[in-house]
């Protein structure tokens, strides 16, 4: 909205970038994260010290060519997985500090997550899914709240039922009514409607865009359709595990214009391709 | 098709392992059972191919007692040592030896106490010095030669600690023996006595201490070359005339393997049902496990559809794997049956049953483990390949394939119909004391249970489960909700258990009953104060009777002898009293005479043998012994069938007088009733203290001798039954461990949404003993029917009280439940180590 200045060449993305809302305090960020799978031949750099910000509120899209390092900042972010080096930080607590038990309870207590399937345990009906994580820390979930989830994703006639009962847009929307229930600090979304039909798509897109500009819900959002991303407040784009350009504010268009130059340059180095990039034409 | 089923295997470790497990665990049980089968017959048949004599002459037996030369036999008759010289002039004789063989000699321990030989029998021989006939071979030492020397066989001498040089006490029917111990040996091929223990002596000992001076056992003989052993034998027959009884090694050995086989009828049945039951635990557990590793596979399969495999080729590529699997697990199994084998000789040879043969895997056992390991997992395959086949190839493009398990309602119709046939059959043939009706009955009620599991399963998960919520929350339910997910399995992970339940509840009620039935009968029927009986129900010397009924403050001793005799032809036990004692000793119900009718000339039968011969007071029957004498005695009476006697009850001096073996079986003592009787006690202590063979129980002590037996047996059962119990837990585990990788992504997503591996690992803990508790509720109920029925119909075998073993089986469950845990302990483990995002990005 304000600010447009970005895309310097060492720190894409550090916190002066964005328009941050509230005090200024990232609900998440990560400060240079670098993973490496593998050894020798087989080594894999999925993530070259990328450093980013997700401030309360916003819903961020995350972009990137196939093998970028979506998936693994977002895991590496989410406490799933271990960087190799660099931090990152949920609120104030500094992740690699935590063990197995901090974690799993910082992902039960402060994020949410949807994913492109297998969201949902079979055997519990469409409610006790979304009330999943607040049941497994021994929680009530504000009856107030819940509701109004609830009713957010239109899924009030059909909590009675189990996943198999449900179409796959209604899953993800259970999935989505899950993620927000607990009131997390931030939700991870990998390609929520990766599997969805565009219409259904439109509709949870639509919700989580909701979610971020009336509840004040971060959101960050893995995804590979420009259309998707256009529902975000913020696009980030990805190469080669690192942060190389972003775009506030996107439309779809824009996205795909910035996507098409990624692709003329990306058999080329990922210095060069960062180096083709910089200028965002928007205004 | 072949390459991708190949791969198949290999890519999938984990399952591969797992459902093997289940073709080893199946194959080794059934190969296990049969080598030791193999291995008990070949100890009892190998004592008696051992013999060295190529022709043997023995004193005609009216009829063949069918003991096979271990009995007591009460009528036994013995050769004149001037048959030996007779028997050598034959034609074709080349060398011939008199021998002598009695049971009832002990070798004391250094305690002076009667070895434990397990219930085996303390035989005595006569060394045979020509090698060629002398079945026995020495091992250390030499030959006794005097009266104070003996040998012992190298089992007994290892068991007691004897070394050749030392000083051994020998009990004998007779007078007590203190001699030097000269040499050890081994006797017949395989060295094997099964746990008896044997003791020679020379000759003219043996004869004054086992039979009389001058007499012998039986006579053996060796062929001169060129004659052939049938050819002498007929010889002989011609010289000696029809008085003797002359059999070759070959038939003899051929007679007693035959008889053998009688006596071992039951160890026989036993395994082999134990067998049945290992073949259809393990077949269950195959079954299972390919139906879930299809399941699974399920994607898989639809996107092989998909890209063109038909459905034929479908099931082909599944069969090949179960066939490969089922190769490679029998292999691996015969291996684990040795093992097992190995084991069970172990137990019983604990037991006091020596298996002296050693374990080998015959053909037929291998021919079957392969069979059963390649047909079974074909046939376990089959069903769930076809169901493979029939995944529509849109199945692979759906993300989020749910299984849903089919309707039940077939199952539940065909089941209860089942249910309904087996039980009025088992109720009727429990009423009508028909055995037959009553084991269709039990296998239609078992196979009713089977196909019923997963109806019932529902309710009780949901009953059981009701608590678990409250017991523990999200992960509560979420486990009880796994136990309900798929109730075909449910039943099919608990139905191993269920099955060795139930066999040990209806073995454990069959088992109490006869306690009970035991009590009552002694309760009922024994008068007397104290009764004296040797340790395995050997018979032993009159000396005992004759010192305690000199004992001040004793008023009656009656003595008790037992034999085998023909009445009418038809072979069966009688019992010999006194008739002016028996009634101190023991309340004898009649129903029908008196019991004072008994004497001499007479004879009481059983009120169910008096029915099945027809026989009514006042008749005269043929009552002939196996020595030849015969008498013809009036049925003074018949007795009731609970009074724990056999078919017929004689009279002392007929039994004397046909030739009875003046041993005695079992010595009642009743007391006068105004002595002191702690001092009465004291005295008669001190007389049995001297026959360390012999024991003095009061009625309490007699049941427990009485129950030793049994239970005993049930040890045995119960010992079998927990290696069935075992191998369930095995497979309990086989199926957790498949859930829990079936379930990677879910366990994965309930990670990541929080749950910590303590909760991941209670909720699979939490699910196994809900299963586990299903499978032993439904195995200790099966259990408790087939067991009350089987102890209806057994009423009349003596089984006169019924008694249910509620503690046990209130442990039974209890166990049924901590089963489960140690099952889930594995798969808990493996689900709580599960990596979160190997888990949610696993396909
Ligand atoms: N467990 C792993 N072991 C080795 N390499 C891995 C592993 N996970 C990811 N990678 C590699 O790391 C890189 C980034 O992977 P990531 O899954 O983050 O990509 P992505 O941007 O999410 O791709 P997509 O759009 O296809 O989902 C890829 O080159 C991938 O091959
Ligand atoms: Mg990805």
């Amino acid at each position: 909205m304000s600010t447009l200045e970005r895309n310097d060449r060492t720190h894409l993305s550090t916190g002066t970038t964005t328009a941050a809302t509230g005090d200024g305090r990232p609900a998440a960020r990560s400060e240079a994260l670098t993973k490496v799978y593998g050894d020798g031949e087989a080594r894999v750099t999925a993530l070259d010290g990328v450093s980013v910000e997700f401030h309360p509120g916003q819903f961020t899209a995350i972009m990137g060519p196939s093998g970028s390092g979506k998936s693994t900042l977002m895991h590496v972010m989410a406490g799933l997985d271990a960087p190799t080096s660099g931090q990152s930080w949920i609120g104030d607590v500094e992740l690699s500090g935590l063990g197995d038990k901090g974690l799993t309870r910082l992902r039960r207590d402060r994020i949410g997550f949807i994913f492109q399937a297998f969201n949902l345990i079979p055997t519990l009906s469409a409610l006790e899914n979304i009330t999943l994580p607040m049941d497994i820390a021994g929680r009530k979930p504000g009856q107030a709240w819940l509701d109004q989830v609830i009713d957010t994703v239109g899924l009030r006639p059909r909590l009675s039922h189990r996943p198999a009962e449900l179409s796959g847009g209604q899953q993800q929307r259970v999935a989505c009514a899950r993620a927000l229930a607990s009131r997390p600090d931030i939700v991870f979304a990998d390609e929520p409607t990766g599997n969805l039909d565009s219409r259904t798509g439109a509709e949870i897109l639509a919700f989580l865009q909701s979610s971020a500009r009336t509840l004040g819900q971060t959101i960050v959002m893995v995804t590979h359709d420009p259309v998707a991303a256009a529902y975000a407040d913020r696009v980030v784009f990805l190469a080669d595990g690192r942060i190389v350009d972003e775009i506030d504010a996107p439309t779809a268009d824009r996205v795909l214009e910035r996507m098409k130059a990624f692709d003329r340059t990306e058999p080329t180095t990922t210095r060069g391709s960062m180096g083709g990039h910089d200028r965002d034409g928007a205004a | 098709m072949l390459r991708t089923a190949i791969r198949n295997l290999l890519a999938h470790k984990a399952r591969l392992v797992m459902s093997g497990l289940a073709v080893v665990l199946g194959v080794a049980f059934v190969a296990g059972t049969l080598t030791f089968t193999d291995a008990l017959n070949n100890t009892f048949t190998g004592i008696f191919k051992g013999a060295a004599a190529d022709v043997s002459v023995e004193p005609k037996a009216a009829f063949n007692t069918g003991m096979a030369g271990m009995d007591m036999n009460s009528a036994s008759a013995s050769l004149p040592a001037s048959l030996v010289e007779k028997v050598v002039a034959v034609d074709g004789v080349s060398a011939a030896t008199g021998y002598v063989q009695a049971d009832g000699v002990y070798v004391l321990d250094t305690n002076g106490h009667v070895a434990d030989t397990g219930g085996a029998p303390g035989m005595g021989i006569s060394w045979t010095t020509n090698p060629e006939l002398n079945s026995a071979t020495l091992v250390a030492g030499q030959a006794p030669t005097s009266s104070d020397e003996v040998a012992i066989d190298t089992g007994t001498a290892d068991d007691l600690g004897y070394h050749v040089g030392d000083h051994v006490t020998v009990l004998t029917p007779g007078p007590r023996l203190q001699a030097t111990l000269v040499g050890t040996f081994r006797y017949g091929q395989d060295g094997g006595l099964a746990g008896a223990s044997m003791t020679a002596f020379d000759t003219a000992t043996a004869q004054r201490l086992l039979l009389a001076k001058g007499r012998f056992s039986e006579i053996g003989v060796t062929a001169a070359d060129g004659m052939s052993h049938t050819e002498l034998a007929d010889h002989l027959t011609a010289e000696l005339g029809a008085g003797y009884q002359v059999s070759t090694k070959e038939q003899k050995a051929a007679d007693r393997a035959a008889s053998l086989e009688d006596s071992l009828k039951f160890i026989n049945t036993f395994l082999l049902v134990f067998a049945g039951v290992a073949l259809f635990v393990g077949s269950f557990l195959i079954l299972n496990t390919f139906s879930m590793l299809v399941a699974q596979r399920t994607r898989e399969l639809a996107l092989l559809r998909a890209l063109g495999a038909s459905r034929r080729q479908v099931t082909r590529t599944v069969l090949i794997e179960a066939v490969v699997l089922g190769l490679v697990g029998a292999t691996v199994g015969l291996g684990g049956g040795y093992a097992l084998a190995f084991g069970l000789k172990g137990m019983f040879g604990r037991f006091g049953l020596t298996i002296d043969s050693g374990l080998t895997l015959t053909g037929a056992t291998v021919a079957w483990s392969y069979l059963i390991g390649s047909a079974v997992t074909l046939v376990a395959a089959y069903l769930p390949a076809r169901r493979a086949a029939k995944v529509p190839p849109v199945a692979a493009m759906r993300a989020d394939l749910v299984t849903t398990p089919r309707p039940l309602r077939v199952r539940t119709i065909s089941g209860v119909v089942v249910a309904a046939l087996s039980a009025a059959g088992l109720a009727g043939g429990a009423a009508g004391g028909t055995l037959p009706l009553v084991a269709v009955g039990a296998l239609g009620l078992l196979v009713a249970v089977i196909v019923l599991s997963p109806v019932l399963a529902v309710p009780f998960v949901h009953g059981v489960g009701a608590f678990l919520p409250q017991l523990a929350g999200t992960t509560g339910r979420l486990a009880k909700e796994n136990a309900l997910r798929n109730p075909r399995r449910t039943a099919a992970t608990s139905s191993a258990l269920m099955i060795g339940l139930a066999l040990v509840t209806g073995f454990g009620i069959l088992g109490t009953s006869a306690r009970a039935s035991i009590d009552r009968t002694v309760d009922d029927v024994l008068r007397a104060d104290y009764v004296v009986s040797a340790a395995m129900g050997q018979p032993f010397t009159p000396q005992v009777a004759d010192r305690v009924r000199h004992i001040d403050g004793v008023e009656s001793v009656a003595v008790e002898r037992y034999g085998t005799a023909e009445i009418d032809g038809h072979q069966g036990y009688f019992s010999a009293y006194d008739p002016a004692l028996v009634g101190d000793a023991l309340a004898i119900d009649m129903t029908d005479g008196k019991l004072n009718g008994l004497a001499a000339g007479t004879i009481l039968v059983s009120a169910k043998e008096a029915d099945r011969a027809g026989l009514s007071v006042g008749d005269s029957v043929r009552f002939e012994v196996a020595n030849g004498q015969s008498r013809q005695l009036k049925v003074a009476g018949l007795y009731g069938d609970d009074n724990g006697l056999g078919p017929y009850v004689i009279a002392m001096d007929t039994y004397q007088a046909t030739g009875g073996v003046p041993l005695d079986q079992n010595v009642y003592i009743t007391l006068d009733r105004s002595a002191d009787a702690t001092d009465v006690h004291k005295a008669l202590d001190r007389v049995v203290d001297e026959y360390p063979v012999v024991q003095l129980r009061d009625a309490e002590g007699y049941k427990q001798d009485k129950r030793a037996g049994i239970d005993q047996l049930l040890t045995l059962i119960n010992a079998l039954l927990a290696l069935s119990v075992l191998i369930a837990v095995l497979g309990v585990v086989n199926t957790l461990v498949l859930s829990v990788i079936e379930r990677t992504r879910e366990l994965g997503l309930l990670r990541a949404l929080g749950m910590d591996r303590r909760h991941v690992r209670r909720m699979v803990r939490l699910e196994a003993v809900v299963i586990s508790l299903y499978g032993a509720a439904l195995g200790i109920a099966l259990g408790t029917v087939l067991g009350l029925a089987l102890t209806t119909v057994m009423h009349d075998q003596g089984l006169v009280a019924t008694a249910v073993p509620v503690p046990q089986l209130v442990l039974g469950l209890v166990l049924g439940g901590v089963t489960g845990l140690v099952a889930a302990a594995i798969p808990a483990r493996r689900a709580g180590r599960l990596d979160v995002l190997d888990a949610i990005s696993a396909t």
